[in-house]
């Protein structure tokens, strides 16, 4: 890393990208580099996972529909042991448009299930949760009731970066069954299977 | 600013740019024996420091996203450094109503760290459009000139291939190919039922050790850069033997501003920014190579402005800028089930195509004019952020049955991607923009962009051939494109494919072109330009083979005419 780079300068560069001309963005390769040095160096210190965005309550509620999204099963552990909540917090921390969909998204579902079930998300019954998620989970049910519209924004932005967590972690990928990035001394090609 | 300070001595060529161009005329001019100095205005390559090979996506906090998932635009955290659609403090504009991006290296070796190693020959019709059908430019030189030094490249930095006498897509001298993934034994199958030729690939990519560098180890990531060198770059392969012949001094961080003209009318200097102290100071050569990727060497041409050329050096045509194209691409993918029984097995090969698809219907009428080729891949590919989006959207919903689906769609998927001729057009050059100035003070560039029907046809012919080829193969090909909006039938903004060149270009008149055939200015005959800026047409074959192969042409030319003495 070169010298002279302060996290206030590298905080100011990655805010200028976010709103430079439309479509395009920078990210200055030190200010990656140096994101990386900072978080492996906090986790290494703390051990437990600090979040960076999120408050104490929200956290809980991610993980908790990070879990719900990719659970674990007989076949392998879920979306929170594979780390997806830290890496949507990271991310999230970064990245302005990130913070709209992700806080914004929570405090609609806690407030929707205040107004529906008078408790924040996590307080609410099994049943209510499913409820509430089996209407935000689908697009269609944002077609005939408007006032959901802004949840399955949210569920879905939230379902995408669940799985990018979850199938890139060291449990997501076995848990395919991706093979490789390996060193070969020759390419066998495709194994026999018939119709292929 | 303070003063400017002149070096205290003059080298045979200056080069500018470290690229595909700028590294082949390093090697053969400092092995022919001249004292070379390179200007880069990026920093010096460590492939061990710079290289994210066999990195997981686990490893990184940021699982390959980048940045506040930034990075994942340009092409993810894994790419080799580095390359960026937007540099800070390095704008360019774009037109009002036209649509384009640029994407630019600041390293040792530009944008052949991370290239896509297609490395195809140009055919001799190529060569030859206006002759063939009435449109754009003849080149001067045809591809008899050209033949022998894609023979010294090809033979330089190993390319593997087939002879296969497909008459637009010429043989080389060739590496063995490497086996073909199970994505490709399924597509070839029905690309043979549909009589679409598909062969094995030609990429700069070593099948068996080759000029001491070693083999291939199949892992699928020469975008991230190869630290065993099994691939081609101009920073592990060009840039090495110019440094061995001691007569090779690279400069990095120094961007070029301007070159200047002597009384003589000759170039006589560099002007350049030393970025690390924001001085601007000269550099003397006798000659000058100007390989700063095509649209860079056209902004340097522009921006070297005289009493002698005021319109800029060796513009007296007022061609440089003109004739930018890029390819044509559209895109598209399908789902093959029978990709769900391959068992869980290495697909990953060499990082890029194992097999493609040259043009194909040169023996016919078709709805519009020149071709295009079909690169594909897909399959059990390392997962990475973004991998899951189309299924999670598709399926939604959550919990065991979503993750399920998840991993029985998992490597079912192949994608397609055409990459056709454009047709130079009148409306889609660059130039400089009047009003707007880099962090260090040098005039930046101004895009305007239109694609016309030829090209918007190409794009259809592409998705109707990814459909049958997908749909003959026994899948369901992903339609979704429509024939309106800005991008009909999918066809990519301007410059997006990266190919963009053609804006200092050779011919045999000095009224409409700025070089001749050996990449020399007709104006200035010191001053070369040897990248994709010099290219009269842009036909269906990534450059960057060609780039190589005219710089060395035009580098052996300079070397000759430098020892008789008449540059």
């Amino acid at each position: 890393m070169s010298s002279g780079i302060s996290r206030r300068n590298i905080l100011k560069s990655l805010t200028i990208g976010a709103a430079a001309t439309s479509v395009l963005r920078v990210i200055p390769a030190q200010a990656a580099e140096y994101a990386h040095h900072m978080i492996a160096a906090e986790k290494a210190a703390t051990k437990a996972y600090a979040p960076k965005f999120f408050n104490a309550h929200d956290y809980k509620t991610l993980q908790a529909l990070c879990e719900t999204i990719i659970p674990a099963d007989s076949d392998s552990g879920g979306a929170v042991e594979a780390g997806a909540p830290e890496f949507i917090d990271l991310l999230t921390s970064e990245n302005t448009e990130y913070q709209r969909i992700m806080g914004g998204g929570l405090l609609w579902l806690d407030s929707t299930c205040s107004d529906r079930y008078d408790k924040a998300f996590l307080d609410c019954s099994p049943a209510q949760q499913k409820e509430i998620l089996d209407k935000i989970a689908y697009r269609n049910n944002a077609l005939s009731d408007l006032s959901l519209s802004q949840g399955v924004e949210f569920f879905s932005f939230l379902r995408n970066m669940t799985a990018d967590g979850f199938f890139t972690s060291e449990i997501g990928i076995k848990y395919l069954g991706y093979i490789g990035s390996a060193f070969l001394k020759e390419w066998p090609g495709c194994p026999p299977v018939p119709g292929v | 600013m303070a003063q400017v300070i002149r070096s205290p001595k003059t080298y045979d060529v200056c080069i500018i740019g470290s690229g595909a161009a700028g590294g082949t005329a390093a090697k053969v001019l400092t092995e022919g024996g001249l004292n070379v100095v390179m200007l880069e205005a990026g920093p010096l390559l460590n492939p061990e420091k710079d290289f994210k090979e066999h990195v997981w996506p686990y490893q990184l906090p940021h699982r390959g996203a980048g940045v506040g998932g930034r990075a994942s635009a340009d092409f993810g955290e894994f790419l080799a450094p580095n390359g960026s659609w937007d540099i800070e403090g390095e704008p360019y504009t774009v037109a009002p109503g036209s649509r384009f991006r640029w994407f630019r290296s600041r390293i040792e070796g530009g944008r052949t760290n991370h290239w896509g190693r297609i490395a195809l020959r140009f055919a001799p019709v190529d060569f030859k459009a206006r002759s063939t059908d009435g449109m754009g430019d003849d080149w001067p030189i045809t591809y008899e000139d050209l033949a022998p030094y894609y023979d010294k490249v090809e033979s330089y930095i190993g390319v593997f291939g087939t002879k296969e006498n497909v008459s637009s897509a010429p043989d080389g001298v060739f590496l063995p190919p490497p086996k073909p993934r199970c994505t490709e034994t399924i597509i070839k199958k029905s690309c043979d039922k549909l009589g679409v030729i598909c062969i094995p690939s030609r990429l700069a990519i070593l099948t068996q050790p080759h000029n001491d560098r070693p083999a291939c180890h199949y892992c699928a990531q020469c975008g991230r850069g190869c630290i065993s060198a099994s691939n081609f770059s101009s920073s592990q392969v060009m840039i090495p033997p110019a440094q061995k012949t001691g007569r090779f001094t690279l400069m990095t961080g120094v961007m070029a501003r301007e070159i200047v003209v002597g009384k003589d009318g000759k170039a006589e200097a560099v002007s350049y920014i030393d970025k690390s102290t924001r001085t601007e100071k000269k550099i003397y050569a006798k000659a000058f190579v100007v390989g700063a990727s095509a649209c860079e060497s056209a902004r340097l041409l522009l921006n070297s402005k005289s009493s002698l050329f005021p319109d800029g050096i060796a513009n007296s045509s007022g061609v440089a800028g003109r004739y930018l194209t890029d390819s044509v691409g559209s895109s598209g993918f399908g789902h093959f089930p029978q990709l769900a029984k391959v068992p869980a097995h290495n697909h990953d090969g060499v990082g890029g195509m194992h097999m493609y698809m040259p043009w194909w219907k040169f023996d016919r009428k078709n709805e519009f004019l020149r071709g295009y080729h079909i690169e594909f891949g897909g399959g059990r590919e390392m997962p990475g952020v973004g991998g899951f989006n189309g299924i999670c959207e598709d399926y939604e919903g959550y919990g065991t049955a979503l993750k399920q689906k998840c991993r029985d769609l998992y490597g079912t998927f192949i994608g397609f991607a055409g990459r056709g001729e454009m047709i130079p057009n009148e409306q889609s050059y660059c130039e400089i923009d009047p009003d707007v100035v880099d962090e260090w003070g040098i005039p930046v560039l101004r895009f305007h962009w239109q694609w016309s029907d030829n090209e918007i046809k190409m794009a259809r012919d592409m998705q109707e051939t990814f459909r049958d080829i997908v749909e003959t193969a026994g899948g369901t090909y992903y339609w979704r494109v429509s024939s309106d909006g800005p991008n009909p039938y999918g066809i990519s903004d301007g410059g997006v494919i990266i190919h963009e060149l053609g804006v200092v270009r050779m011919g045999n008149s000095p009224k409409t072109s700025v070089l001749n055939g050996y990449c020399q200015a007709h104006d200035v005959k010191n001053l070369f330009v040897t990248d994709a800026a010099s290219f009269v047409s842009n036909p269906d074959k990534n450059p960057t083979l060609t780039i190589m192969a005219v710089s060395w042409r035009a580098s052996e030319y300079l070397l000759d005419q430098a020892k008789k003495g008449s540059l």
